[in-house]
């Protein structure tokens, strides 16, 4: 019979406090696609080479895939949905929808994610920069210009 | 060091995009052609609007879909190349928990009959009958063997490992001249293992070639690799047994075509099968074919009467989606002292798997090459030998440009070695050989007839544009020092909006007509219906652009539906660089009836000659003075609540559905031309890309914006192939890089910026006039680099042929390792 063992773990999951007993094994981003039904953040190659499974865990970008659901524990996780709804990202969405840094929007919310980190964490970024700092995210639509283009639209604007 | 970043290249100003020149015809023609679009959207670089639930996460991509009592199937996959299933125990891993059904390839059968990937215009094909689910025998590692459902995707996953299989091992063919050889031959049955053969020559070919004064030939080899979308493939069937109906929501091109073979192999009437495509997370050519993984999951719904979902993990990707472009090809070319090329000898061999694939078949990437070889240039003389043969790996077929990476490469790497042979600039030698712009419609050797092209135009424009005479001083100055920098040119045309010579004549029951249905709503809202799919490219937003201007609305009013065989009109889906030409041209004829019909219903209602009213700006307004004298939401509640104050004989039409089907050529040919400019680390065999550059020709360009991105996005995927990507297998047909680990595809350090221009010649086929684009980049991209590879590489005599052109390839060619 089934001897699964499950372990029960409560995160903070975009500003609400979620409690659930999953199996050990589960990655994050099934967590929270498969458990929560949040389903904006993506799994793609499932070995943390992609970035289309990127959040964030207690503020920092994280591999959704690379990441075990029981290690967020009584931490914050944020995806691109919560981000969405704070205003979080609402520059840099204006500036990729403006620049069509996007086709099918499947890297989307991983490459929003780290964009939105480099913003913070490199707020003068040279244009070299921002290609180094989005090395791991994975696009297969764009030839990136967009994307960088956007970015570097949103860096330099006051208060970004 | 000199590399100077450009900034920012934000949207191209419309004014960037050439005006279409004046087609030359005489006063009765233009008087009868109406006028070309009215100045609005199209040509405008408006953001589309259903990138915004994309950008929030909110989009709805197949594995985001739930149901009540969705199953999870997984496959259980032949680990051998070639070999025949001795036994088959699915008992235990239908015990494990959660399992609620295992099948083998038998029992699928009974529900889904094989099929065979021949096309009748293809002369010769053969394949064997293929089926869902291997029953005997396993032809490639990978090939499906058996299917567990279970409850979650983790207990079927985790039942696979109780499946209980032997094997006995087959001889393996995975080399290309080993297969043509047939010392072992695959399918017995077929005698041989040549799928597909094709031969071409001109009348006199031999008598022109003896003509010529030099003659260059060289060997060419493509590295097999595949379209790696982010999204992996993805289908959810969901089977009604009460209606016996299907509803099959799929990453797929073509739902069409899809609601046709779900019908056909599944026993299910057509009207009974519905094919939604939901956000399709990238397709680039995977996503328009059969796979048996996913027709055994729509059987799998049937058997078990509830939903099924499949989606396939990184390395079933890389095992089983199309890989496409294995080729090794030697190209000969024969030209005058002067320059002038004489013609082009090919002999061309690919191999493609064990099974051609269903229903497009695996030879028409060979049959391309073959077409478009020496396809910017004005030669006479041509001659073509091309063998597709079966090996026993993974499938290939059509992916992004089809056939013209290859054939581009072919042609723009013999033709620079011409140029260097006669100590012509590259440059030079093509403006000599292009075809002059005067000289159409123009018949090329091949058969092929272009409608209108602008290569010289093209050329001229490009050259400014990379400031090329600059270029060679910068490059000439730097080798001085030891940096060598390398500048290489790839000219191209390129097959987009297919006729149905493409598919349909040769017996497949693929659409090449799409359909658009253009519904005003009763707030004057306009709801706009269309066969073409959209992956990313931005099809709804041209068509919303087109639309708009159509019926003379704002385009906030305008929502675009696509994907959806139960709500859209028949057609072909996305494919061929077709959906803007085609389904564009679908779409303004729709708006321009719907406007036609409110005008009737405008002329009744104020009771006036419908001539002295237009529709501009969401309202009916009279013509000669701009005046507004109907809104459409009134034109709508008129319309729809209101029809008993119209004239007893008059009857509102307010949806109206129009099709367009391209008839005059076979193909609308498009043109371009691309540079690329690059420095080899002669110690490293590393190559950085500086610059690329792209001038285009697809006729209208409806939105720079997406235009532009998509090219870039195409020269991004050739520079994969040029420089990075290949499904690398060993001599037993294991792949050996099933990872985006292993497979390395081009990041945003392997990219440089690229700068696009246009030339803009529309077809005159459609009053739109637009050509396709998205295959562009990627056609002519691999070809640039290798040129500019090459060019680097001159002083050391050394020559690159074989992609991908790895520092490892490089550096032998420097003889240094």
């Amino acid at each position: 019979m089934d001897e699964r063992v499950e372990s029960t773990i409560t995160v903070t999951v975009n500003g609400t406090r979620v409690t659930r007993r999953i199996e050990p094994r589960m990655h994050l981003i099934d967590f929270l696609r498969e458990a929560l039904g949040l389903t904006g953040s993506h799994v793609a190659c499932e070995h943390g080479v992609c970035g289309a499974c990127t959040v964030r865990v207690d503020g920092e970008i994280r591999r959704g895939c690379l990441t075990l659901a029981v290690q967020t524990d009584g931490r914050t996780v944020d995806t691109v949905e919560g981000l969405s709804d704070s205003g979080e990202l609402a520059l840099l969405q204006q500036a990729f929808h403006e620049r069509n840094a996007l086709q099918c929007g499947y890297c989307t919310p991983g490459m929003l994610l780290t964009a939105q980190a480099l913003i913070k964490e490199h707020p003068e970024a040279t244009r070299e920069e921002i290609r180094e700092y989005l090395s791991g995210n994975l696009c297969r639509c764009t030839g990136y210009q967009a994307i960088i283009d956007a970015i570097e639209t949103v860096l330099r604007t006051p208060h970004a | 060091m000199n590399e100077r970043i450009e900034p920012a290249r934000l949207a191209p100003q419309a004014s960037e995009v050439e005006a279409p020149p004046k087609p030359k015809t005489t006063e009765t023609d233009e008087a009868a052609r109406p006028a070309r679009t009215p100045v609005g959207y199209v040509g405008q670089s408006v953001p589309r609007a259903n990138a915004r639930r994309l950008l929030q996460g909110r989009g709805a991509y197949t594995d985001d879909l739930k149901f009540p009592r969705l199953a999870q199937v997984v496959f259980f996959r032949s680990p051998h190349a070639h070999a025949r299933i001795r036994k088959l125990d699915l008992s235990q891993a239908a015990r494990q928990p959660g399992v609620i059904a295992a099948f083998d390839g038998r029992a699928i059968a009974e529900y889904c009959t094989p099929w065979v990937g021949v096309l009748g215009h293809l002369k010769g094909i053969k394949s064997p009958p293929q089926h869902a689910v291997a029953i005997e025998r396993a032809c490639w590692q990978g090939e499906a063997v058996a299917a567990i459902v279970a409850e979650t995707r983790a207990q079927a996953e985790d039942a696979l490992g109780h499946v209980v299989a032997e094997w006995e091992e087959l001889p393996v063919v995975t080399d290309m001249e080993d297969a043509l050889a047939n010392r072992v031959v695959i399918h017995p049955e077929l005698g041989d293992n040549i799928c597909f053969a094709r031969r071409f020559e001109t009348e006199g070919f031999e008598a022109a070639m003896k003509t010529a004064d030099v003659v260059v030939e060289e060997t060419y080899g493509f590295g097999r690799h595949t379209g790696v979308t982010l999204e992996g493939r993805a289908i959810l069937a969901d089977y009604n047994a009460a209606e016996h109906s299907l509803t099959v929501y799929h990453a797929t091109q073509a739902p069409h075509m899809m609601q046709d073979i779900f019908s056909r192999h599944l026993n299910i009437p057509e009207a009974n099968v519905r094919v939604i495509c939901k956000d399709v997370g990238g397709s680039f050519g995977i996503k328009v074919h059969v796979y048996p993984d996913e027709m055994a999951t729509a059987a799998i719904s049937v058997m078990l009467r509830r939903p099924v979902k499949f989606i396939a993990d990184r390395l079933e990707s890389f095992l089983t989606d199309i890989h496409a472009r294995e080729h090794k090809a030697t190209v000969r070319l024969a030209c005058m002292n002067d320059g002038r090329i004489v013609g082009f000898d090919l002999d061309d061999l690919t191999a493609i798997g064990p099974y051609s694939v269903y229903p497009r078949t695996s030879g028409i990437e060979g049959n391309q090459v073959v077409n478009l070889i020496g396809g910017p240039y004005a030669h006479k003389a041509y001659r073509a030998k091309m063998n597709v043969v079966f090996t026993n790996k993974n499938v290939t077929c059509q992916y992004r440009a089809v056939g013209h990476p290859i054939a581009v490469a072919l042609t723009e790497g013999i033709v620079d070695l011409a140029a260097r042979k006669l100590g012509m600039d590259p440059a030079a030698f093509r403006r000599k050989n292009l075809i002059a712009d005067d000289a159409y419609p123009y018949s090329f050797p091949s058969g092929l007839k272009f409608e209108k092209l602008s290569h010289q135009q093209c050329l001229d424009k490009l050259l400014a544009l990379m400031d090329y005479e600059g270029l060679r001083a910068e490059q000439a100055a730097l080798r001085k020092k030891g940096i060598h920098r390398g500048i290489g040119l790839a000219a191209m045309i390129e097959v987009t909006n297919p006729s149905p010579a493409f598919y349909g004549v040769g017996g497949a029951r693929i659409s090449a007509q799409d359909g658009a249905t253009v519904r005003l709503e009763p707030t004057g809202m306009v709801t706009c219906l269309v066969s073409v799919t959209e992956q990313g490219q931005g099809t709804e937003g041209v068509f919303a652009q087109v639309c708009a201007d159509a019926v003379g609305v704002t385009i906030d009013k305008v929502r675009v539906i696509t994907g959806d065989t139960g709500v859209t009109p028949y057609g072909g889906g996305t494919w061929a660089s077709r959906g803007a030409g085609i389904g564009g041209e679908a779409v303004l004829q729709a708006g321009k009836a719907l406007r036609a019909n409110i005008l009737d219903l405008a002329a009744a209602v104020l009771k006036v000659d419908r001539a002295t009213l237009e529709v501009r700006g969401n309202a009916v307004l009279e013509r000669a003075s701009g005046a507004e004298k109907l809104p459409l939401s009134e034109v709508g509640r008129i319309g729809y609540f209101r029809p008993d104050t119209l004239p007893m004989t008059f009857q509102a039409e307010l949806t109206v559905t129009r099709h367009y089907t391209p008839r005059e050529y076979g193909f609308t040919f498009t043109n371009g031309i691309q540079a690329s400019y690059v420095e080899v680390d002669t110690d490293t065999g590393f190559v950085r890309l500086l610059r690329h550059w792209c001038v285009e020709d697809c006729g209208t360009v409806i939105n720079p914006l997406l235009v532009d991105e998509q090219i870039r996005g195409g020269i991004v995927q050739g520079i994969g192939a040029a420089m990075l990507e290949e499904c690398l297998y060993s001599a037993e047909g294991q792949l050996l890089n099933g990872s985006l680990a292993d497979y390395l595809v081009p990041m945003t350090g392997d990219t440089p910026d690229i700068e696009i221009a246009h030339v803009s010649t529309p077809t005159r086929q459609s009053e739109l006039g637009a050509k396709g684009v998205g295959e562009a980049g990627t056609a002519g991209a691999p070809g640039a680099v290798m040129n500019a590879i090459n060019d680097a590489l001159a002083p050391f005599d050394a020559r690159l042929s074989v992609q991908p052109f790895t520092p490892e390839r490089i550096l032998k060619a420097l003889g240094k390792i």
